[in-house]
């Protein structure tokens, strides 16, 4: 039975589900921030391209993976303000801005990579991460391969699942964004700044979110491709629902997501009769199963989505 | 209440035109404001690359509409995008989004090519409304499913039409890989449709067909139906206020289903103008991103079907302009993608004008008092 569980097979496919589930956690975890404090980000498809291709970029001339680490992160804080602008101060609909957000990403990453890069034959790369096992940890069965044979970007994303969930459920800080995310009007007379918590909010969301799509192009891959986060944004929003909007909950069902990834990538491999096609709808069937199942189970923050004005008025 | 009650006795018709005209009017203002500005900052992007920007749109109007050839071909552009932008804004009107349209498109050209070679031997005018209306069923179903989850499961459409977008590419390239592939050709590609399968040309020695007859009838009958019907009034009460509309009895879930049916009946038709009207077969890549760029159209065109169409037609003469731009200035086409999507952020942003009114306000209150 041990023998099985740890045959390289299993190991193989087990470091594969959680490095395929990373870009999707990273940008639920992020979305955790800016759900809880009851604003919407429909903008994190758009915000993940446009962290793979900052990242790449700043990677490519620095030669430093780091500093195109940094660089898409910060990236992605900006476009979190950028959005914070429009459905907070401006009470734009957050469905539309995050959409026209999302299509904007897209057309600007296209232009600038053709503009940095020219229309060349031969891709432009970089020399992704490498994994590092962690000795001993690494070679416990099942345990190992999933959590202890990744690269450096994959434990900093552990690290920040733990410190996400520390954040929101052991400090004050966090306790005042589920309080605006529940009653934004009850929070601001405790004294909670609503307006700041969720810019803030939506500015750490757009910076993780970032770090989801850089991992895709300088530690996945080394490349970066026109569309390449391939609505990862939007299965982290049924992600969020399905972990509960809360960090171990997302670490969760975001394996199950990179486990359908990895049984989609092998079978391709395996040359099993069912066309290749049909395997690689699986992630986005499986977003629409959780979606029709889990929805109606969950209790959302109360004021999601909802616009608020300082002192309350209403509109 | 009293008021309420005797608001109908008053002769309030005019009144009421008069408000809805003014209304209309500030919305296609914004949207022209909007329009102007993204130009205004594309053409900064275009000098930052170093071009003379100019230049670069004066090539732009001549490739969209200098000559009668490139007229014909904004038009046949905008044939695709003004169908599922209208489909796209009905869907908005009932509250619903609809990021699907490209993916019912696909699926509705798929359809509509498979029914066309199927029956080659019926005579033009029987096969053509049969592939149209197949088109149509296609379409509407797929966008059904996200409408049917939405109503019974409470899914979000939004998340499930996009889903459904990646299912449609994949769905269409197996079968035009797999079952349907032209046996003589290793392309992702049907066979060639038979000849009564194409739509008529209308304007001679051009590209143009009749698809953009479809497309202004359906800005003409999609008004008609919102503004005049009751299934109309039903999805603009549904879109406008949730609540009002279940008080009064109004089933909303039934109402916002529908809406997105017909939404993905019109990208359907949509697909169906470019496989019988355009490609003549079933390619892979029918659609270059049309059901995305419609949902900015929807939004440019202010929701209002005619709107719509005018907005399908402003962007089909930026993309069929940018090629020529980028022959014959240098400037890569693709700064009229970006062009158009901030055209979208400038329209919700417009909300910023205000805020800045109200801050200039507050602060010459202050130093009043």
């Amino acid at each position: 039975m041990l023998g099985m569980i740890s045959s390289p097979v299993v190991n193989g496919f087990l470091s594969a589900s959680m490095r395929l589930a990373i870009p999707i956690l990273l940008a639920a975890l992020g979305g955790v921030y800016n759900e809880r404090s009851g604003v919407l980000n429909i903008g994190m498809e758009g915000m993940m391209i446009v962290g793979s291709l900052v990242g790449f970029v700043a990677a490519y001339f620095i030669h430093d993976l780091w500093f195109g680490v940094l660089a898409a992160a910060a990236s992605g804080v900006l476009l979190g303000l950028i959005l914070g602008f429009f459905v907070i101060s401006l009470s734009a609909n957050q469905v539309v801005a995050g959409i026209s957000l999302n299509l904007l990403c897209m057309g600007v990453t296209s232009l600038l990579f053709r503009v940095v890069f020219g229309v060349g034959t031969a891709a432009p790369r970089v020399n992704p991460f490498a994994a590092v096992p962690i000795p001993f940890l690494g070679d416990i069965p099942v345990v190992g391969p999933l959590f202890f044979r990744q690269s450096p970007l994959g434990y900093i994303t552990y690290a920040l699942v733990i410190l996400s969930f520390f954040v929101i459920y052991r400090t004050s800080w966090g306790l005042s964004i589920i309080a605006t995310g529940e009653n934004p009007e009850a929070a601001e007379t405790l004294g909670v700044n609503v307006v700041r918590t969720r810019y803030a909010a939506l500015m750490i969301s757009g910076g993780l979110c970032a770090l989801g799509g850089v991992f895709l192009s300088v530690d996945s891959t080394g490349l970066f491709i026109d569309n390449m986060t391939a609505g990862r944004g939007y299965i982290a929003l049924a992600l969020l629902i399905l972990g509960r909007r809360h960090p171990f909950g997302l670490l969760a069902a975001a394996l199950m997501f990179g486990a359908a990834d990895a049984v989609q990538l092998r079978t391709q491999i395996l040359n099993i009769r069912i066309p290749f096609q049909f395997m690689l709808m699986l992630p986005y069937i499986l977003t629409m199963v959780v979606l029709a199942v889990f929805v109606r189970r969950i209790d959302s923050p109360a004021a999601l989505g909802v616009h608020y004005k300082h002192g309350g008025e209403k509109e | 209440m009293r008021e309420a009650g005797a608001k109908p006795a008053r002769p309030l018709g005019a009144e009421r035109k008069l408000k809805i005209s003014k209304g209309l009017r500030a919305d296609f203002l914004s949207s022209f404001i909007a329009f102007a500005l993204a130009l205004v900052i594309g053409a900064a992007i275009i000098a930052a690359m170093g071009k003379d920007p100019l230049k670069a749109y004066a090539a732009l109007l001549d490739g969209a509409v200098g000559n009668r050839n490139s007229l014909a071909e904004t038009f046949l552009r905008a044939i695709p995008l003004s169908l599922a932008g209208i489909g796209v804004a009905i869907a908005f009107r009932a509250g619903a989004f609809n990021v699907g349209a490209e993916g019912q498109l696909f699926i509705g050209a798929m359809a509509s090519a498979w029914v066309g070679l199927s029956f080659p031997s019926l005579p033009p005018i029987l096969l053509l409304p049969l592939m149209g209306l197949t088109a149509m069923v296609a379409g509407g179903l797929w966008a059904g499913i996200a409408g049917a989850l939405k109503a019974w499961m409470n899914a979000s459409e939004m998340i499930n039409t996009i889903m459904l977008n990646y299912i449609a590419v994949f769905l269409v390239s197996f079968l035009v890989h797999g079952p349907l592939q032209d046996p003589s050709s290793p392309l992702g590609q049907t066979a060639r449709l038979p000849r009564a399968a194409y739509l008529p040309i209308m304007l001679p020695g051009t590209r143009l067909h009749g698809g953009l007859v479809l497309a202004v009838a359906a800005a003409l009958l999609a008004s008609l139906f919102l503004w005049r019907s009751a299934w109309g009034f039903r999805i603009r009460v549904v879109g406008k206020n949730t609540f009002a509309a279940q008080a009064s009895g109004m089933r909303v879930n039934g109402v916002m289903v529908s809406a997105l049916v017909v939404s993905g009946m019109l990208a359907g038709l949509a697909g169906f103008c470019e496989a019988a009207g355009v490609q003549h077969r079933m390619i892979e890549n029918i659609s270059p991103g049309y059901g995305y760029t419609a949902i900015v159209v929807a939004l440019l065109g202010q929701t209002n079907p005619i709107g719509v169409f005018a907005a399908a037609v402003l962007f089909a003469a930026l993309q069929i302009g940018a090629s020529t731009m980028e022959s014959a200035v240098g400037v890569p086409s693709s700064v009229i993608t970006v062009i158009q999507y901030l055209v979208v952020l400038l329209l919700i942003g417009r909300g910023a004008f205000d805020l800045i009114r109200g801050k200039v306000m507050a602060l010459s209150r202050r130093e009043k008092g």
